[in-house]
């Protein structure tokens, strides 16, 4: 095998699925990095004359980076030549910024660190507008460092030069320009503070090469100054009271559960909670995976591609608890149908997610983990006072439901394999220890329903941003966080395109990542779109890379050319056989072409900006609410 | 739609109103007029922000700047509660006879001529903006050449300062 500059470090042995290393759910974000800023950690002041270049480089190191995903080019390229020398960083050279970004950002998901992208000025630092843009929906904590031109050439149109702290103004949770080496350490330990406290996200450090090629002093800052920050994590104990009162009264009770539960690492908690409760749950497509799907009280994924049993149960809910959710349109439907009978106790630890966009009965603001824990025992209080409520009617009401409309799907009459069969198998064969992450579309849809997750941090994806071509690079960065699980790409034909080139990265440095192209030889939610509002006019949503077609690409060949394996499978009696084969590969990418249908369509839907009260369980059939059994 | 005045306390770093202005602009709040400039601290600046939103969606203004890491501090200031300025520089046609009835205006309204050539006079003006509507309509008549006017400032009456808890945690934080 071909190596880099850098030899990959040896890949540890896999650990047996169900030990309690494999087990231990990965937290997003550490609690001592949660709580303790830099200033609280007691540290030997340490000083050294070094370049900026090489300060920059220790302050990563000190700021606990492990890996960093990027690209060099003309103005990052001084600090190329120490991190060369590092001990403590590994450096994984990507083949795009996106990729590197994405990486970040996959890494981030699957480690609970911070993940680190690096990219030169100009064009490289424009590449990762996308990443930056996902991480930011998505409140992924993401550190992008950026070299700039010369410090006397900014405001100049130098070659290669972009103004990218103004252009990722809207889409960082903060961005730091740096022309001073002696800013550097305070900035990047700030970047790393605020990227991973509070709602995490992302933050961009561009540095000047002039800055990195000037002699400086490191030390790492024992204090950080933030006069403006300062997340509240801590709940207000009246509002805990009056959601615990509403909770333990509610007939027709609902959590909502979002990405924020994830976030804070509050699985346990919530599941707590839901025991204690007795409430339906929902989780949305951010948070699959923070309840196990198989909890008796989960109903699975609420909005425009979620059960029947979850969107109704907030149709009809006359209590909605939602816990680091947004009230996202995908989710709420038409905004002002959602939910319509519903008191709503909004927990968030973003302030300004309050209110937003529903009206808020119980406002808390908090760490999801902090808000849960504070809620069980007045919960518990409330139930003594007022006993346990009687949910029964409700239970009967959602079950009716469930068994109703299950989720489920069509056989294709076209003889080709049905996606969602293909991906339910993906998901059963390889079990919940193992990470999925998706692309967008069709194929990210039937990830999110047919797979059954166990665990939080199983299942990533880009949720708010709707980034096609997240899959391969953040499956990459994902498995070298935690490589000793299994992590599928589940990806589609159209998204592969854009950033299969990562599976280079992969094959070099040893990164054996399995991806599951969804081909439906077209841009398939489109396409959807197309059957269902164009008249089935397929205007510009045929890909060819499908069965029949001339296969531009030829997935497998282009596997082939990466250095990874490429599988075929094209009939239903080969997909569990193909699965398994991609399983035993370990030493290597794979790429699975499973060549499906393209009639297949997700359901059930509701269509944009109608009510939920609209759904349709599946073309044409919309289920009749008040119809009492 | 109503308005509000804003006094945003923030960090005195470069970017910082391009942050604001920005989030203004993403966010589709109207901004009506806007004022920034030193405080008796170095490193806290102070923008006034006027702008025409419902009380909801003032809420969500005052959420969203606060995100922004470089905002110390948002108060709003109730016009009962405050002292809220704006100042206006205005040429107005002043030849032959019109000149004394020009600064007869300039009189009634408190306002100075602060140039003076043949055929104009240039007046400074401050005050609320309502004073100054009425100054520019009692002008008007004569010829308005050209009219520069700032934005809003306002601070709050009474003994306290804003700026003191904002301050405190600055050094607390330092």
């Amino acid at each position: 095998m071909v190596q880099g500059p850098h030899p990959a470090p040896p890949r540890r042995s896999a650990a047996p699925a169900g030990t309690p290393e494999a087990r231990e759910p990965a937290r997003l974000v550490e609690p001592a990095a949660r709580e303790a800023a830099p200033a609280a950690r007691p540290r030997p002041v340490v000083t050294e004359q070094v370049t900026g270049a090489k300060s920059i480089v220790r302050s990563l190191e000190e700021a606990g980076a492990e890996v960093v995903f990027g690209i060099p080019g003309g103005a990052i390229l001084p600090t190329y030549d120490p991190l060369m020398d590092s001990t403590r960083l590994r450096h994984i050279l990507v083949r795009h910024e996106q990729g590197g970004g994405h990486a970040a950002t996959g890494y981030a998901q699957a480690t609970g660190k911070v993940g680190v992208t690096m990219a030169t000025s100009g064009p490289g630092a424009t590449n990762l507008v996308t990443p930056i843009a996902d991480a930011n929906m998505d409140s992924i904590p993401l550190v992008a460092i950026t070299g700039q031109v010369g410090a006397s050439l900014i405001g100049t149109d130098a070659f290669q030069e972009a103004d990218i702290v103004g252009i990722t103004l809207p889409i960082t949770k903060h961005n730091f320009l740096v022309t001073d080496p002696d800013d550097i350490p305070r900035t990047i330990a700030e970047a790393f503070h605020i990227a991973s406290t509070g709602r995490p996200g992302p933050v961009l450090v561009d540095i000047a090469k002039s800055a990195m090629q000037t002699d400086t002093t490191f030390t790492w800052p024992q204090q950080l100054d933030l006069p403006g920050y300062h997340p509240v994590t801590k709940p207000h104990g009246k509002q805990i009271r009056e959601a615990a009162r509403l909770l333990a009264t509610a007939r027709r009770p609902v959590l909502m559960v979002g990405g924020g539960v994830i976030r804070s690492g509050a699985s346990a908690e919530l599941r707590r909670l839901v025991d204690e409760s007795g409430a339906a749950v929902v989780t949305t497509l951010m948070a699959r995976g923070a309840l196990p799907d198989t909890h008796p009280q989960h109903l699975g994924m609420p909005g425009m591609h979620g059960t029947v049993a979850a969107v109704a149960a907030l149709q009809k809910a006359d209590l909605v608890v939602a816990l680091g959710a947004r009230f996202d349109d995908r989710v709420t439907g038409k905004l002002s149908s959602f939910a319509p009978n519903a008191t709503i106790v909004h927990a968030d630890i973003d302030p300004a997610e309050i209110g937003k966009n529903r009206a808020v009965d119980v406002p808390i603001v908090g760490d999801l983990r902090e808000v849960i824990a504070d809620l069980l025992p007045e919960l518990a209080r409330e139930q003594v006072q007022h006993g346990k409520p009687d949910l029964e009617a409700w239970w009967r009401q959602i079950d009716s439901w469930r068994e109703t409309f299950p989720l489920g799907y069509d056989e294709p009459t076209d003889g080709h394999l049905a996606p969602q069969h293909v991906i339910s198998r993906i998901g059963e064969l390889s079990g919940p220890e193992s990470i999925f992450v998706s692309g967008v579309g069709q194929h990210q849809m039937w990830a999110a329903q047919f797979i059954k997750y166990e665990r939080p941090n199983s299942w990533l994806n880009s949720g708010g941003l709707g980034t096609m071509g997240f899959s391969v690079p953040a499956a990459m960065g994902a498995k070298v966080g935690a490589p000793d699980r299994t992590v599928w790409a589940i990806d589609g034909d159209g998204c592969f395109q854009m950033t299969n080139q990562e599976l280079a990265t992969c094959t070099i440095n040893e990164i054996p990542i399995k991806v599951a192209v969804i081909n439906n030889s077209s841009l398939g939610m489109v396409r959807q779109w197309q059957t269902l509002f164009y008249e089935s006019r397929y205007s510009n949503t045929d890909l060819h890379t499908g069965h029949g077609t001339i296969h531009v690409p030829d997935f497998v060949k282009l596997a082939d050319a990466y250095g990874a394996v490429g599988l075929r499978c094209e009939t239903t009696a080969d997909v569990d056989a193909t699965i398994k084969r991609a399983m035993e590969i370990d030493d290597q990418p794979v790429v699975v072409d499973f060549t499906v249908s393209r009639d297949s369509m997700v359901w059930p839907m509701v269509a944009a900006g109608v009510s939920n009260d609209d759904i349709q369980y599946a073309r044409g059939i919309s289920p009749a609410w008040d119809r009492e059994d | 739609m109503s308005r509000h005045t804003l006094s945003v306390l923030v960090e005195n770093k470069p970017g910082v109103l391009t942050r604001v202005a920005g989030l203004f602009a993403r966010r589709s709040f109207n901004i009506h007029s806007l004022a920034v400039g030193p405080t008796e601290h170095d490193e806290i600046s102070r923008i006034t922000v006027v702008v025409d939103v419902d009380a909801l969606p003032l809420e969500q203004v005052t959420k969203q700047l606060n995100k922004l890491i470089n905002v110390i501090k948002i108060v709003e200031l109730e016009d009962a509660a405050s002292v809220q300025r704006e100042l206006l520089l205005v040429k107005v046609r002043a030849e032959g006879p019109v000149r004394t009835q020009v600064l007869e205006v300039v009189e009634l309204f408190r306002a100075h001529v602060v140039d003076v050539v043949p055929d104009t006079v240039t007046i400074e003006a401050t005050g609320s903006p309502g004073k100054l509507t009425a100054l520019l309509a009692a002008l008007e008549p004569f010829g308005v050449r050209e009219i520069v006017q700032s934005g809003i400032v306002a601070i709050g009456r009474g003994p306290r300062s804003i700026t003191d808890r904002a301050l405190e945690r600055v050094s607390r934080s330092a």
